[in-house]
């Protein structure tokens, strides 16, 4: 890559299932160190974007790089490098807080002082000690996602994928949980978000609003506001996906 | 491959499986249901074979072969009628199984006797009938003896070799491992795995650098060991309950079982992969136990079966296993007199592993 | 009504999308119907034999003569007395006739692999038939109801037994569960929707289904297999939809019992699948089980049918023959709906 700068750079990117196109030739780049939001309605596909990105799902066409390496030939490279943070919960509810923490924090190949190390760090910042040993399915759902994000961010990728994080988690978690996605910019970590709370996309360094597959407005909160002559986000999606032909 | 990532993995496949409700009891409970049931229930032994007789002839002879009938181990006469609608009617109430029509006149002209068999139970009615003939005929051969009518003639002996107490039990409980380790090592890998894509967590895997022989490693590894324990727990209990003990080598019995545990958590992982929801995995897999256990000759022998339906149990691993486990227990028979079975299930369980693995996709 | 329909139609597009799983449940029927038909008997033949004979008389080659061309037999050749025991235990043979040739006598010895007696033990008699012709053809016998003694006969109703528990009970089963497990079944129930409605928006599909694949096998059972067809056939589809009733009943049983897909494919299997293959005299006779056993047997509701069925199919007793069976699946039916309902609506 040319550029040092970019963490995340798309070529129109499309995946079709069979005669539906869920991605339809979106292109961007996203900046090392920044909160990029993705934004869109149910269905827009965010997911299915997402999901090529991160090397779970083969693009139809077009190119990118994540982390430097090609999404197409170098998923598995592409793996070492992120984070992820599936919609769907998907620690081990059978499994103790620590035991999940320390299962991928194996995974990614920390050695055991390390992994000592940033799971003491991360169970502080989370405040999560006195629930170490307690299975995870026992324990609230506010919790289990910011317990998601450590796992997700245990071994300090550079770049994060965290599909709507903040899904069905009451607004005082949320903050808190936001809190903790801004700590992890702050250390460096590239932030690649989607949501469809639209008050969170005020957070986001820049937002990308996806409509019927293809990207309809890219820039940041305050530009976007301006070109739409709108008051908040929230009416700034609603004027771009008015037209939208796919919803649930 | 890394072994430190393998050992992550397989100490949370542990942790689950001792949380889970339902597997630590089946792997102690199954073998114990079916060495217990199975072999009291499997067999084809046909005792308590009813014979109603009609004799028409109340002589010597007749009494006689009515007596021997109900001397023999595995006959017994229920009544002796006088008409043969008498008869129909008990089998028709399903009380008897066989007819013995003994005509008048039979001790003077030694002429036909008639037996009978209730066909609605194939096997009872044929043995029955084969047992009712076996004992007549020897009644009417001695008696005649006896009146010197015929000369001796020497009946041969017979020695019946690895089981001279034909005790179809013997037979059985060799086998029946096999019916543990498809449960334990087929169903349970297949259930793991399509439970991890219902719930997601298969996808969380799928984004880490963690290789896929790594997973499915540590998704089979478990139930290896599982099958080698239920296994182990079978062998003990044949033993202690039943005094079935192997004759030849333990260390040919836990190859055969490594073998089929790799063949068929192979199969129950292929199956998984291929598969989108619960339902779909258990029918399939359902679909091949089925057939595997019909066809694999644990209950009825192949050699029964037609050619073409001997050349199609060449596709059934668990036929192979099945042989190799009755030839050690029963008749003591080495590994290497084996090694044409061994090399046949050794092929089945790389063909099965190589599948599991190459079927198991991180991308989409 | 509208609201049942839209419910069975629902159900109906779930099971119809999922094409292995229908394919399975229409064809692996037909196999084990093929497979119990023609493949599998417990009839014994193509013994492999092999004589030792020191010395040949008329005697010893007529005998080997007889054994060459009875269809029963495989002749494996003359071997040494020394290799008996090898040829056996390697499975090469299956039995082995010792001749000694002294003057006139003859007297022999038969050595069979009794690992499986049964087996073994017809091996026996058909060898000594060969070799001493002796009063039997004084003893005619013949078979009544099954005259070529098909055991596939006797397999039909068993495999009938299987496949409707199969579908009945694990496929609505866990349809169900699959239901609460994703919450779906939440949504119905706090919706206006009677309890009695959900219910029967979930059997009707599956009933449908079994009626398709009973038409199937009796289809089947009455052309390829060639089961004599009577009148008792009414009488069979009676009496199998009442079966059809009761494992729908045992699924419902099933998901009230458990609250995620892998405990109910295990219960069901466990404990409906199991005892049913071997309790119910599906392959195994029930009066050969010990008492305790066979009372276990009373329970399982296949152990009724498949005894009704065996009754109807081959030996062609009317309907008043199999009254206490029906009577006996009449009663557990109502046992379990009865249970059912009850529970669904104290949940709501």
């Amino acid at each position: 890559m040319t550029n040092n700068n970019i963490a995340i750079s798309v070529k129109d990117l499309t995946k079709r299932f069979g005669d539906f196109t869920a991605v339809d030739s979106i292109t961007f780049d996203v900046r090392k160190g920044e909160i990029f939001g993705f934004l869109g309605a149910n269905g827009a596909g965010k997911t299915t974007a997402m999901r090529m990105l991160c090397g779970l799902s083969y693009p139809t066409s077009g190119s990118g790089t994540v982390a430097g390496f090609n999404i197409s030939t170098e998923g598995e490279l592409i793996k070492r490098h992120i984070g992820y943070m599936s919609q769907k919960f998907s620690l081990y509810g059978d499994l103790s807080v620590v035991q999940n923490l320390r299962l991928f924090s194996t995974i990614y190949g920390l050695s055991d002082s390390e992994t000592k190390k940033r799971m003491s760090a991360m169970m502080k910042r989370l405040g999560m000690d006195s629930m170490a040993d307690a299975r995870v399915k026992s324990i609230p759902v506010g919790w289990r996602q910011k317990l998601a994000f450590a796992a997700s961010t245990i071994h300090n990728p550079e770049i994060v994928f965290l599909d709507e994080p903040t899904g069905g988690v009451d607004p005082v978690t949320r903050r808190k949980f936001w809190e903790l996605i801004y700590q992890a910019s702050s250390e460096g970590m590239t932030v690649f978000v989607t949501t469809h709370y639209l008050d969170e996309a005020e957070y986001c360094n820049r937002v990308s609003i996806m409509v019927d597959g293809r990207i309809a407005a890219l820039d940041t909160p305050a530009a976007l506001k301006e070109q739409f002559h709108a008051d908040s986000m929230d009416e700034v999606f609603r004027i771009v996906a008015k037209d939208a032909q796919r919803t649930e | 491959m890394s072994l430190r990532i393998l050992g992550a993995l397989l100490r949370k496949e542990i942790i689950m499986m001792r949380h889970n409700p339902i597997i630590p009891k089946m792997i102690v409970g199954l073998p114990i249901m079916a060495l217990l049931i199975i072999p009291l229930v499997a067999t084809f032994d046909v005792k308590n074979v009813e014979v109603v007789v009609v004799d028409n002839d109340y002589s010597q002879i007749s009494r006689r072969i009515i007596a021997d009938i109900d001397a023999s181990k595995e006959l017994s006469v229920l009544e002796v009628v006088d008409t043969y609608a008498e008869a129909m009617d008990l089998i028709d109430k399903d009380k008897a199984d066989v007819i013995l029509s003994i005509p008048p006149n039979f001790s003077r002209d030694i002429s036909q006797l008639d037996v009978e068999a209730n066909g609605v139970n194939a096997t009872k009615g044929v043995l029955g009938m084969q047992y009712v003939v076996s004992s007549a005929a020897a009644t009417i051969q001695r008696f005649n003896n006896e009146d010197g009518l015929n000369m001796a003639q020497a009946t041969p002996s017979v020695l019946y070799r690895f089981n001279p107490t034909l005790n179809f039990r013997h037979y059985m409980i060799p086998a029946l491992m096999v019916f543990l380790i498809i449960m334990i090592c087929g169903f349970l890998p297949a259930l793991n795995l399509v439970s991890e894509k219902e719930t997601g967590t298969i996808e969380a895997m799928n984004v880490t650098p963690v290789s896929r022989t790594v997973f499915v490693l540590s998704k089979l590894i478990p139930f290896w060991v599982t099958g080698i324990l239920v296994v182990t727990v079978g062998i003990l209990i044949g033993f202690l309950v039943y005094g079935v003990a192997p004759l030849g080598n333990l260390a040919g019995i836990y190859l055969a079982t490594v073998l089929l545990s790799l063949v068929m958590s192979g199969l129950g992982v292929t199956i998984a992969n291929k598969s989108a929801t619960m339902l779909q995995t258990i029918f399939v897999m359902f679909a091949f136990i089925i057939i595997f256990q019909l066809m694999g000759g644990l209950f009825t022998p192949i050699g029964s079966m037609p050619d073409w339906a001997q050349y199609i149990t060449y596709a059934v691993p668990p036929r192979f296993f099945n042989e190799i486990m009755r030839s050690i227990y029963l008749k003591g028979a080495t590994i290497f007199e084996l090694r044409s079975q061994f090399i046949w299930l050794g092929a089945y369980a790389a063909l099965s592993l190589l599948l599991a693995g190459f079927t198991y996709k991180k991308r989409s | 009504m509208n609201i049942l329909g839209s419910l069975i139609k629902k159900e109906a597009i779930h099971i119809v999308r999922d094409r292995r799983t229908m394919f399975i449940t229409l064809v692996m029927p037909l196999v084990l119907l093929l497979l119990f038909g023609f493949a599998i008997s417990t009839e014994v033949n193509n013994i492999r034999i092999a004589v030792v004979a020191d010395r040949h008389n008329d005697t010893t080659r007529d005998i080997i003569q007889a054994l060459e061309v009875n269809s029963y037999f495989s002749f494996e050749g003359i071997t040494a007395a020394d290799d008996v025991d090898d040829l056996l235990r390697q499975s090469k043979i299956d039995a082995a006739l010792i001749l000694r040739p002294d003057g006139n006598k003859l007297p022999c010895q038969i050595i069979v692999d009794a690992s499986n007696p049964t087996v073994a033990q017809a091996v026996a008699s058909y060898i000594s038939g060969v070799i001493t012709p002796s009063s039997d053809n004084v003893i005619v016998t013949r078979t009544l109801y099954n005259p070529q003694m098909k055991s596939s006969y006797n397999f039909v109703p068993g495999i009938m037994g299987m496949i409707f528990i199969l579908i009945c009970a694990i496929m609505t089963s866990v349809s169900i569960v699959r239901e609460k497990e994703t919450g779906t079944m939440d949504l119905l129930l706090v919706s206006p929707v009677r309890p009695i409605n959900i219910i029967f928006g979930k059997l009707i599909p599956y009933f449908i289904l079994s009626c398709v694949i009973l038409a199937i096998m009796l289809t089947m059972a009455y052309t390829v297999l060639g089961l004599p067809v009577s009148d008792s056939v009414f009488s069979v589809i009676g009496v199998s939809l009442l079966y059809i009733i009761l494992s729908l009943s045992i699924g419902l049983l099933v998901s009230a019992m458990v609250s995620n897909q892998v405990s109910a494919l295990i219960v069901s299997a466990m404990l409906f699948m199991v005892p049913v293959i071997m309790l119910s005299g599906m392959i195994f006779p029930v009066d050969n089980m010990p008492v305790v056993l066979q009372g276990v047997s009373c329970i399982i509701p296949a152990r009724w049918y498949i005894s009704a069925m065996r009754k109807l199919m081959i030996q062609q007793v009317d309907f008043a023959g199999v009254l206490n069976e029906v009577f006996i699946m009449v009663g557990m039916t109502l046992v379990l709906l009865a249970a059912q309902l009850g529970k669904f609506n104290s949940k709501k």
